[in-house]
Parts: structure tokens; C-alpha cells; sequence
């Protein structure tokens, strides 16, 4: 897999056909001196590069929303202009740094200005600022609600707050550490994020891991949508104040950590994949944790399936709220629950299928509906899915080796990983055996602007609802 | 039918809250907060946690100390909303520059007597991300801090540990 080399001519023409839903957008980033577009259709991913000689580039964000923050990141980040772009504002650099793009041409900091929120007028609108330390134990992030009394009129996010420089510790790294490193982009996305490193890794150094690794990997990639679902749906009900659902779920949820921990010695699984494998093979008593964990889940989960459907004044908060309509996660691309929940039946792992998946029997649910009620059902759906796909992986988890070494190679090479929030994408390109340039595209790039659709016309107090149905990254997209 | 079933279940089976675990060394502790924290805090605490560039395992493990297996608040231990209500501020991530300002701040509207406690690996030293453009290195850098937890993430044992060991008798 390598790049392909573009002039601004082709580069325009793959945007064109981007807008025109030839193309999918995958990701947008930025190099020294040079931007990165990668495209999908019909199960093939093709990266383009176009060389700014000039330090200007012709803007996809002008055609596609979506690239908007992309191209303000980029911008912020190497000191290349989006030509033609609508919105020029900072996106992670907030006045902060020692110098201004850290990645490009540094140019001296200027300092923190104030920041240009989008206006809206009429009588009687007020603002309401909110973050960047909320009043939860959730990730930092700024919203600017400007609402009419009780009714949002419009939403803005600020993000940026958790930008640690993670893709500029990679380059130049060890493959081992830059695998740690990637594993913390979205602590939440550990294993996704580790997999489509490991992944894009392997294809670029033109190995594939052992048949008995790829299941592991499934395995603890279920587990982890497991976890983070119970826990998502827990979450949701204790927005709407229905708290029993919340420590019914979140006792599930700590039962799936410890399951993990007893099988792959870590509750969140962190660093146990790594490029040509795992870390660590699973043991007769790890497997039996896991199969210990699904009967205790199959025989208590349908009970808070019926009590979420039958608790009227539950549905009565989830039901048409924050609805998101077809045409719009589609023309932004959004996968994961967001897209499934509003009829994209978009899955990582069913359009462009990776070991094991694709020798699994799975289904990708979806529903037309896009409001909170929708996203916990198709969590709902993805649970029955998961457990029926582990129980298929520990019968089928063939016997051999669990690693092998990625040689000492150059090579470029990018995945894409089915995460329990969406696709994860992942791209390197590796020098004698280290990681040379990395980036990491978390899904909700493409979800945080359906938030801000989404909650428009709804109550301010159904924001937490609306925001905890999307359960965004922070720290995935800030990086 | 399902919530009568559930409360049933509640009344007859026995809880699902495990013992604590014991407190933390308290010479793992600086030796003025030791002499001081039971005495001026008492037995009940307020927490205010700030993610200062965790990539969020921090905050899934804190939150699990609230799941019924750890039940925090049994010790008198609860989470608050607002640094004004809080007596500790619980902090996680390599403080990035762009959430300095931010945990000054709360750390500012924190009134005392305070307590800080880094918590994982990234706010003890900056972690992996120690030495980056965009990070301040660990919260010591930042603010004062008391207590230190270690972990990527660290367990809720490991917190609850920790935490204990704020109101420990001695």
C-alpha cells in the first residue's frame, strides 16, 4: 500500500467526487509540507498526497462539512491554508503553545485570543457556557448553547482542551512504544485503536499475525464493545434520572472488566495488542472467565432489556429526542451507533472485512429513527451481537502461535477497525523497524457535528441525553 | 415486569458491595497532610475530579468506584459538581497546556483546607506524553499536589486504596 501522488488538478477531482457520494471521506491530515486525503469506495481505502509548496492547499471542507475541523486542525497544527475553506478559526491551538505550528514551519505564539463562537440573533436569545470542566466525571470540552428560553436554538463545540501532541510522539518512536502510545488515544477505544495500529503496522511491514492472535484480538475487541455499551446504556437511563438501570449496568460492566482482567490480565485490556499479535496468550482459566461472564450476562440482561422497554416515563425522555436524519450522517460520514441508529448501515468490519470477522456470521443492526431511543437499541442489538460472536470465537480459537516479529522494514501501510463508537482508521508509514509518521482518525470526528444537529430545537436539560446517546471522544479527537 | 423482579432481588440476595480494601501506606503520604487531613477534613469528603488530558481510562475507572461493587459513597466519599463544594480535587492527565489554565482555575475556586491527588501515571509524571509541545509534564508541575495513585489506569482498588487513606484513623 502506498500513497498516491496527486497534483492539485486530481486532488480537486477526488473532492468533486467526494461531494457527489462517489467516494466516502476517511481521513484528512496533515505532513510536513504536504496533506494526506483518504478516500473509500467499494471496499478499497486509496490515500492521496498533495505536496504545499506554497503552504496552501485547495480546501475539502468547502465541498465537505465533514473535513471542515480536519482541515482547522491541520491548519493548526503545520501551518497549511485551506484554500477557499468557509471557516478559518483555530481548532486545537487555543493560544497555548509555546509556538504556533508545532508540526510545520514554527512560527513565534501570538497568545490567547478570545475565541469567535457563531452568532445568532433574535429577541430574547441568551447564552449558556458550559465547560471546559463539566460538572461530571466526563473529558473537558466547551459548549456554547444559545437557546430561547428552555429550547436550544444552537449548539457549538469547542474541543481541543485534551490535544497531548500523540501523533508527534509517535513519529520516530519505537514500534512497541508507539503502539502504547496509540493505545491512548481514546483510553475508552484501547483495543480498537491498538488493532488497527497493529494492523496498519503489519501492512506495511507486509506480515499478517497468527490465525489464533486475529481471534484473540476479536475476542477482546467484543469485550470491549461489551463493556462499554452496558456502560453507555447505564449512563443514558441515569440521564433521564432512572438511576436503577445505571447500577444494574454498570454491575455488568464491572463484571466484563474483571472477566478481562482474569483472561487478559488488564480491565480495560491496554497493551495487550501489539504489531504481529498479542501480548499474552489466553489461558483454560481465562477462557472459562469469559464463559463464566456470558452466562451471568445472558441471564441478566434481558431483564433490563424489559425494564428499559416497559418503564413508560423512561421512554418518554429517549423516544424523539435528539433525532438525527438520515441525509445528514450520511453526507457526514458518521459510523458507529450515531449512523446505525439513523439508518447508515456502515460496520468496519462488514465493509472491509478483517480476520476473523470475516469468517464470523454477524449482523449489523440498524434503525431509521435516529433519536436516544434508537442509539440504545442498536447498543441493545450490538450486545446480542457480541456475545453471540465471542461464544463463536472461544469455540473456533484454532491452536498455534499467539506473535510474531514484525521484521525491520520500510513500508507504508493503514487499517480500518470496527470500535465499539466506529470505525477507527490507522496509517504509518515505518523506517528500518520505527515508526517514521502516524495518524489516528477517531470516529467521532464525524459524530460531534451531528451533536450539534441533533440537540437543536430539543430542551437544554436533554442535552446530557442527547450527549451521552453519542458518547463522543474528547481525547480521541483532540489527540 | 421486570423492575418488581429486580427490587425483590435487591431485598433477598445479599448486596453486590465488596470490603474495602485497607488503607494506603500513610507514609506514602507528605508528612504536614498526614498530621492534618483526618483532623481537618473528619471522615467526610468531597471530591471535584478534573481531567487534565487523560485519554479517559482515568475516568472510566473513577467512575467505577460509584458501580455497586465499590459504592463509594458508603465511606462518606461522593463526587460533587463544583470545586466550591469540594474539599479534594481528584486530577488525571499530563496537564495540557490548553487545560492549564482550566485546573488553575478550579484548583483557585477550591476553597480551603484542599487536598490535590494525582492520579496515573500521566498526571504523577506526564507518562507517555512527558516532554511533549502540548503538555505541562504532570500536575506537581501545575499545582500542589498531596497524594500521588498510581496506575495506567490505576484499578478502583487502587483509588478506593488511595482515597481511604485521606480519612484513615491515626
Amino acid at each position: 500500500m502506498t500513497t498516491i501522488n496527486v497534483n492539485p488538478d486530481e486532488w480537486r477531482r477526488a473532492v468533486d467526487r467526494l461531494a457527489s457520494g462517489e467516494l466516502d471521506l476517511v481521513a484528512l491530515w496533515g505532513e510536513p509540507g504536504a496533506v494526506c486525503l483518504a478516500t473509500a469506495a467499494a471496499g478499497k481505502i486509496d490515500v492521496l498526497a498533495l505536496s504545499c509548496p506554497a503552504g496552501v492547499f485547495p480546501s475539502v471542507g468547502a465541498q465537505i462539512p465533514a473535513a471542515i475541523r480536519l482541515e482547522r486542525a491541520i491548519a493548526d497544527l503545520y501551518g497549511l491554508t485551506p484554500y477557499r475553506a468557509k471557516d478559518r478559526r483555530p481548532w486545537l491551538d487555543h493560544g497555548r503553545w509555546p509556538c504556533r505550528h508545532p508540526l510545520g514551519p514554527k512560527k513565534p505564539a501570538d497568545g490567547a485570543r478570545p475565541y469567535a463562537f457563531l452568532p445568532a440573533e433574535g429577541e430574547g436569545l441568551h447564552q449558556i457556557p458550559v465547560g471546559p470542566v463539566h460538572a461530571g466525571i466526563i473529558e473537558p470540552g466547551h459548549f456554547r448553547f444559545i437557546a430561547s428560553g428552555e429550547t436550544v436554538v444552537r449548539l457549538e463545540e469547542r474541543l481541543g482542551y485534551l490535544h497531548r501532541g500523540l501523533e508527534a510522539r509517535m513519529a520516530g518512536a519505537p514500534i512497541a512504544a508507539a503502539a502504547r502510545l496509540a493505545g491512548r488515544a481514546s483510553g475508552d477505544s484501547t483495543v480498537a485503536y491498538a488493532i488497527a495500529f497493529a494492523r496498519a503496522v503489519e501492512a506495511a511491514s507486509g506480515i499478517e499475525a497468527p490465525p489464533r492472535a486475529h481471534c484473540l484480538r476479536a475476542l477482546m475487541a467484543e469485550l470491549e464493545r461489551l463493556a462499554n455499551h452496558l456502560g453507555d446504556i447505564g449512563a443514558i437511563c441515569n440521564d433521564a434520572s432512572f438511576v436503577l438501570m445505571q447500577a444494574q449496568c454498570a454491575s455488568l460492566r464491572e463484571l466484563v472488566l474483571r472477566a478481562s482482567d482474569a483472561a487478559f490480565g488488564h480491565r480495560l485490556m491496554m497493551d495487550r495488542v501489539l504489531p504481529g499479535g498479542v501480548t499474552a496468550d489466553l489461558t483454560e482459566a481465562g477462557a472459562e472467565a469469559i464463559s463464566t461472564l456470558l452466562l451471568l450476562i445472558r441471564a441478566r440482561f434481558p431483564l433490563l432489556v424489559d425494564l428499559y422497554d416497559d418503564t413508560a416515563s423512561l421512554q418518554d425522555r429517549t423516544v424523539g429526542t435528539g433525532v438525527v436524519r438520515t441525509t445528514l450522517v450520511k453526507q457526514f460520514g458518521a459510523g458507529g451507533f450515531v449512523g446505525r441508529a439513523s439508518g447508515r448501515a456502515f460496520d468496519a468490519r462488514k465493509a472491509f472485512p478483517y480476520p476473523p470477522y470475516d469468517a464470523l456470521a454477524f449482523e449489523v443492526p440498524t434503525r431509521e429513527e435516529g433519536d436516544v431511543n434508537a442509539r440504545v437499541w442498536i447498543r441493545i442489538e450490538e450486545i446480542r451481537q457480541s456475545l453471540a460472536l465471542i461464544d463463536l470465537i472461544l469455540k473456533g480459537l484454532p491452536e498455534g502461535e499467539v506473535r510474531t516479529s514484525p521484521p525491520a522494514h520500510s513500508g507504508e501501510g493503514h487499517a480500518l477497525v470496527e470500535g465499539f463508537r466506529g470505525d477507527v482508521f490507522a496509517w504509518v508509514t515505518i523506517r528500518d523497524g520505527a515508526i517514521d509518521r502516524a495518524h489516528l482518525r477517531d470516529p467521532s470526528w464525524f459524530q460531534w457535528p451531528l451533536l450539534e444537529a441533533a440537540i437543536e430545537g430539543n430542551i437544554v436539560a436533554d442535552f446530557p441525553l442527547c450527549n451521552k446517546s453519542f458518547n463522543c471522544s474528547y481525547a480521541g479527537v483532540d489527540l | 415486569m421486570s423492575m418488581p423482579r429486580l427490587f425483590a432481588e435487591a431485598f433477598l440476595k445479599a448486596p453486590l458491595t465488596e470490603a474495602p480494601p485497607a488503607p494506603g501506606d500513610l507514609t506514602a503520604l507528605g508528612a504536614e497532610f498526614a498530621a492534618t487531613a483526618r483532623k481537618r477534613l473528619g471522615r467526610s469528603l468531597s471530591i471535584r475530579q478534573v481531567d487534565a488530558g487523560s485519554c479517559n481510562a482515568c475516568e472510566l475507572e473513577i467512575h467505577a468506584l460509584n458501580n455497586p461493587y465499590y459504592d463509594l459513597e458508603r465511606f462518606g466519599l461522593r463526587f460533587v459538581a463544583s470545586p466550591r463544594h469540594a474539599d479534594v480535587l481528584l486530577v488525571t492527565g499530563p496537564v495540557t497546556l490548553n487545560m492549564r489554565q482550566a485546573l488553575e482555575r478550579t484548583y483557585a475556586a477550591t476553597p480551603g483546607p484542599k487536598w490535590v491527588i494525582a492520579a496515573g501515571v500521566c498526571a504523577i509524571n506526564g507518562g507517555v506524553f512527558a516532554g511533549g509541545y502540548a503538555c505541562a509534564g504532570g500536575v506537581a508541575d501545575v499545582i500542589p499536589v498531596d497524594v500521588r495513585i498510581a496506575g495506567c489506569p490505576p484499578t478502583p482498588t487502587a483509588l478506593l486504596r488511595g482515597l481511604l487513606t485521606l480519612i484513615a484513623e491515626r
